[in-house]
Formats: structure tokens, C-alpha cells, sequence
């Protein structure tokens, strides 16, 4: 049955992300924010960001997405929180080269590193990166 | 009717193949339809035997090309009973054809308070050219709202429409809520405001009889990808009375009659909306798809897809958990069917989809008003066209049925 491959995709870790995500919600107390869209499906995604002395060190998510969209944010939320912005920024770059099937530090990724397997989804490639897209725009932000 | 009863479907040799290791089920039609491969063979056969520019040549090349190319507005005038064969404009799709009318007719006849009337079905190539035209002209933009079905209704366009009511743009059939709006009625109103009717017929033209006669409606906009053509070409179809009083929207070659240093006289219907180079082959083989589909006869396309709404309808509500959007009785939804799972969303239904081989769009299917409307944010989308077969339903149910599965118990 063809659906076995979208274990590759789906993985059971994705899966509980998904359905129960880590820091959603808002910050009352953010420096920086941002709103970004999928402009494929309409998804939205509200980002916000407490940084303190170069360190992320609060960050919340909301909106509404797929299950991809909302695991990948759910797992960038906890692989930078208390990084340096410099580390975070590392991140995002290892976590785009490694979904666009290239070369790339997977290590550093912690939980998100399981995301790997969209790199065979093309299709699913912006639900993935969506939440880190917003965290570089944020951080980017003046 | 199962895939080998299906007497057109073998005609379409891209049909006959496998994704993701099982057999392809092709229902994005709305999207794009496939080609037969009698149209793909006639556009490798023109660039083979008939390849030159059109109304420039006079050698015997650019002779046949040019009446091919003549040859095919005629086929499309009288697939959609158009009075003239000089009321059929090629442009590079329903797109284009609806931004030409906002540019040309638009920038022509509106002013400061007058309004264009659209609806809250509109696909955004049918709002946003009204949209902009009434920004740079500071008229209103009204929308009419849909009835419980998801019809555009009668009852408020009678309202929406007014006395300065200049352009009552609709969709012929929405291509997310699948219902055949009233634009017949809708024209007579706007008719009665003396405000003119543009018909969007991009879902309709390829699916069912359209006489632009018998609706009476001043413009029609379609496009040939959708109805077995190339990608690239489309018709605007305009009465000829407005499109000889329309001024054209693009200049350079083709389009004139005489230029001078400083001014420049415009050449006749069509060719004035026809500047530079068309797209040649496409029209030629858009007239070779037309010949297609009026073999099989559009009343008969229409009536086999209904069809298959009576036989699939039913069997996609029975799915627990799964909301159809539009019409819930098949007798009034057409074979464009969105629907979405519960707790699901449909980029990860039309993935799991796909690894069953079907093929579903997901998304705001470039009509974020209506989805806003609707309340959500994106539906997955299966559209029909007459090569499907019951046998292709069937599996896209099996597989809807059994994507839930996988979601509700983690993993296979």
C-alpha cells in the first residue's frame, strides 16, 4: 500500500507535534514579531520573539497550518530557545539545506532534524519552511 | 462505468501510467485537463509541415499557417454560437481576456461612483482586474452574496445591481463550490441597469453547452488548457458592437491599419486586440480540441459528468467527517467537488492522497475571498472531466478513507 511511504513524512514524532505543539500561543512581552503566509494555501503563521543580549529567550507561535507546517514550528520553537542569534541563524540555514536535500549539519537540529524526510515531499517543501522563514525575518527585522 | 469502458480515456495515453508506484488517478482538471493525443500529435504536426507567422507572409507557408489560424476562430465562434467569427479574440487565457475587458472597456466607460459588481465565488482572476480597475477609477466594488447552496443569489444581485451599475462580472461555474450560477438572469439585470455582462467561463465552456447568444451575455472569458489545449491561449469573446468601440490595450505589430511618425490608425476586429505574434500553434490545435469535444458533443460531456457527481456525491458525505462545500444534491453540483476532513488539513489529505496515485489540488484554489467566506482556510479540490470513470471515484474515496485512517492511528 502506497500510503506505508508516508511514514517517511509522517513520522510519529511529527505527528505529536503536530497534535499537541510546543510553545503556541503569544508573548505579551516580545521585541520581535512577524506574520507570514503560505501564499500556496493560505496558511498563516504569527511568530514572536523575546531576544535578550543577542539570546532568544522567549518565543511563542500561533496561526493555522498543516501538519507539517505546525510540527516544523512546534520543533524550530524548541531547538532555539536560549540560543544565540548567531547559532539561530545557523540553524535555519542547516535546516533549509537539509530540506532542500543538500549537505547540512542535521546535528544541530535537535528534534527537527526528523523533518528530513520532506526533502522527498517537494510539494510539502514550504510547509516546512514557513516557521523558519518567519524566525529569520524576525530576527532580521529592524 | 469502469477505466476500460470508458471509450474516450484511451485517447489520453498520460492516463495510463503509474505514481508513486500506483496507477494514476487524474482529478485536477479544474486546473488543467490532459491532452488527447490526436491535439498533442496535430501541435507536433504544425511546427513539423505548417510553422510560419500569420497575416505577414505571402508565400505558401505563412498561407496556410494564417488559415489554419482563421480556420480555428471559426470552429471556437461556433462552438460557443458567437454571431461573428471577428467577436473572437485570442489572448493568452481567461486571465488575460478579463484584464483586457478591465483595460480596455473598463478604462473606456467607468468614472467616479459608478459600480462594478462581482461576486463572493469569484476566482481571483475574476476580482482582482475589477478590484484594481475600481481603485484607479474611485468606483465601488460591490460583491453579491451567495444563497445556502453557494449560488451566487438572485435575490441580492437584484439588489447589488443599480442604476450605476457599469460591469456585472460572475463566474459561469465556480470552480471550488461546483454550482452553475444564473448568469442568464443575472445578464437580463444587468441588461435592465444598462450596465453590461461579463461571463467568466472558464470552469463552463469545457464542460457544458455555452451559447453566448442564448445567455446574451456581452463578454466571455475562457481558456484552452482547461478544455484538452495548449497552455498560453485563451478566447475573450465581446459583441461586436462593444469591441469595435473598445480602444486596444496592447500595441506593436498586427494591431494597426496605417502608422504614421505621430499617430497611428487601428486595424479591424480581432486583430486590433491581437498586437505582436500570437500564440499560432496554440490557437490552431485550441481549434483541433474544439473538433474533439464537439465529436463527443458537450451535452453529452455534461451529462456523463453528471453522472459521476450522482455516483461519487453521495459516497464522499457518507464519509464521516468529511465536509463538501456547495450543494450537498447532485442534481446541482457539478463535477468540480471541494471538500475538507475534519481536523485534517488538506496539504496533508492531498499528500496522502497522492501517494494513492490521485491527484487533488489543495488550497485557496486562487479565491481567497470565498475562503474567507466560507470560514476556512483551504479546501482539497477533485474535479472531473469525461475520461474519469466510477472506477477513478471509487478510488479516490478508498483512498480519502484511508488517509483518515493513517492520520487518526499515527502511522500505517
Amino acid at each position: 500500500m502506497a500510503l506505508s511511504k508516508m511514514d517517511n513524512l509522517y513520522r510519529q514524532v511529527i505527528l505529536d507535534h503536530s497534535a499537541h505543539p510546543h510553545h503556541h500561543g503569544e508573548l505579551s512581552d516580545s521585541t520581535n514579531e512577524i506574520e507570514l503566509k503560505n501564499p500556496t494555501c493560505g496558511d498563516v503563521l504569527q511568530l514572536d520573539v523575546k531576544v535578550e543580549n543577542d539570546t532568544i529567550k522567549d518565543i511563542a507561535f500561533s496561526g493555522y497550518g498543516c501538519t507539517i507546517s505546525q510540527a516544523s514550528a512546534s520543533m524550530m520553537t524548541d531547538a532555539v530557545m536560549n540560543k544565540d542569534t548567531k547559532t539561530a541563524e545557523d540553524m535555519i540555514e542547516a535546516f533549509s539545506d537539509m530540506i532542500l536535500g543538500e549537505k547540512s549539519d542535521t546535528d544541530i537540529l535537535e528534534d527537527a532534524a526528523v523533518l528530513k524526510g520532506v526533502s522527498q515531499f517537494p510539494a510539502r517543501i514550504k510547509c516546512a519552511t514557513l516557521a523558519w522563514k518567519a524566525l529569520h525575518k524576525a530576527l532580521n527585522k529592524d | 462505468m469502469d477505466n476500460k469502458n470508458n471509450q474516450w480515456r484511451q485517447d489520453f495515453p498520460i492516463l495510463d501510467q503509474k505514481v508513486n508506484d500506483e496507477n494514476l488517478v487524474y482529478l485536477d482538471n479544474a486546473a488543467t485537463t490532459q491532452k488527447p493525443q490526436t491535439v498533442i500529435d496535430d501541435l507536433v504536426n504544425f511546427y513539423q509541415n505548417d510553422n510560419a507567422n500569420v497575416h505577414r507572409g505571402v508565400h505558401t507557408l505563412a498561407e496556410r499557417s494564417t488559415e489554419q489560424f482563421e480556420t480555428a476562430r471559426e470552429k471556437i465562434q461556433k462552438f460557443i454560437n458567437a454571431e461573428h467569427s471577428d467577436e473572437i479574440i485570442y489572448t493568452k487565457g481567461t486571465t488575460d481576456a478579463l484584464n483586457i475587458i478591465a483595460r480596455s472597456y473598463g478604462a473606456e466607460n467607468i468614472v467616479a461612483g459608478d459600480e462594478i459588481v462581482i461576486s463572493y465565488l469569484e476566482h481571483h482572476s475574476n476580482l482582482i482586474p475589477w478590484q484594481q480597475l475600481a481603485i484607479q477609477k474611485h468606483a465601488v466594488l460591490k460583491y453579491i452574496e451567495l444563497d445556502d447552496d453557494g449560488f451566487v443569489d438572485l435575490a441580492d444581485a437584484k439588489k447589488k445591481i443599480t442604476d450605476k451599475t457599469k460591469i456585472v462580472s460572475i463566474a459561469h461555474v465556480s470552480n471550488v463550490l461546483g454550482v452553475i450560477n444564473p448568469v442568464k438572469e443575472i445578464a437580463q439585470i444587468a441588461h435592465s441597469h444598462g450596465a453590461v455582462m461579463v461571463v467568466d467561463g472558464a470552469q463552463s465552456v469545457p464542460h457544458m453547452p455555452v451559447d453566448v447568444q442564448d445567455l446574451d451575455c456581452d463578454f466571455l472569458a475562457f481558456s484552452g488548457h482547461k478544455m484538452l489545449g495548449p497552455t498560453g491561449i485563451g478566447i475573450l469573446y465581446g459583441k461586436e458592437k462593444l469591441l469595435n468601440a473598445m480602444p486596444p490595450v496592447d500595441f506593436g505589430g498586427e494591431m494597426i491599419n496605417f502608422v504614421h511618425l505621430y499617430e497611428t490608425s487601428w486595424n479591424d476586429l480581432p486583430w486590433k486586440f491581437e498586437a505582436g505574434t500570437p500564440n499560432i500553434a496554440g490557437a490552431i490545435v485550441l481549434g483541433y480540441a474544439v473538433d474533439y469535444l464537439s465529436k463527443i458533443g458537450m451535452q453529452n460531456i455534461f451529462d456523463y459528468e453528471n453522472e459521476l457527481v450522482d455516483y461519487v456525491l453521495p459516497k464522499l458525505l457518507n464519509i464521516e467527517g468529511l465536509t463538501v462545500y456547495g450543494p450537498q444534491d447532485p442534481a446541482k453540483h457539478t463535477s468540480v467537488i471541494s471538500f475538507n476532513l475534519d481536523g485534517l488539513h488538506p496539504h496533508d489529505l492531498a499528500t496522502g492522497l497522492d501517494m494513492e496515485g490521485v491527484a487533488v489540488r489543495a488550497g485557496h484554489h486562487c479565491a481567497q475571498p470565498l475562503m474567507t467566506y466560507l470560514g476556512i482556510s483551504a479546501t482539497a479540490r477533485a474535479s472531473f472531466y469525461f475520461y474519469n470513470t466510477k472506477e477513478d471515484a471509487d478510488i479516490l474515496v478508498n483512498s480519502i478513507v484511508a488517509t483518515k485512517e493513517f492520520f487518526k492511528n499515527g502511522t500505517v
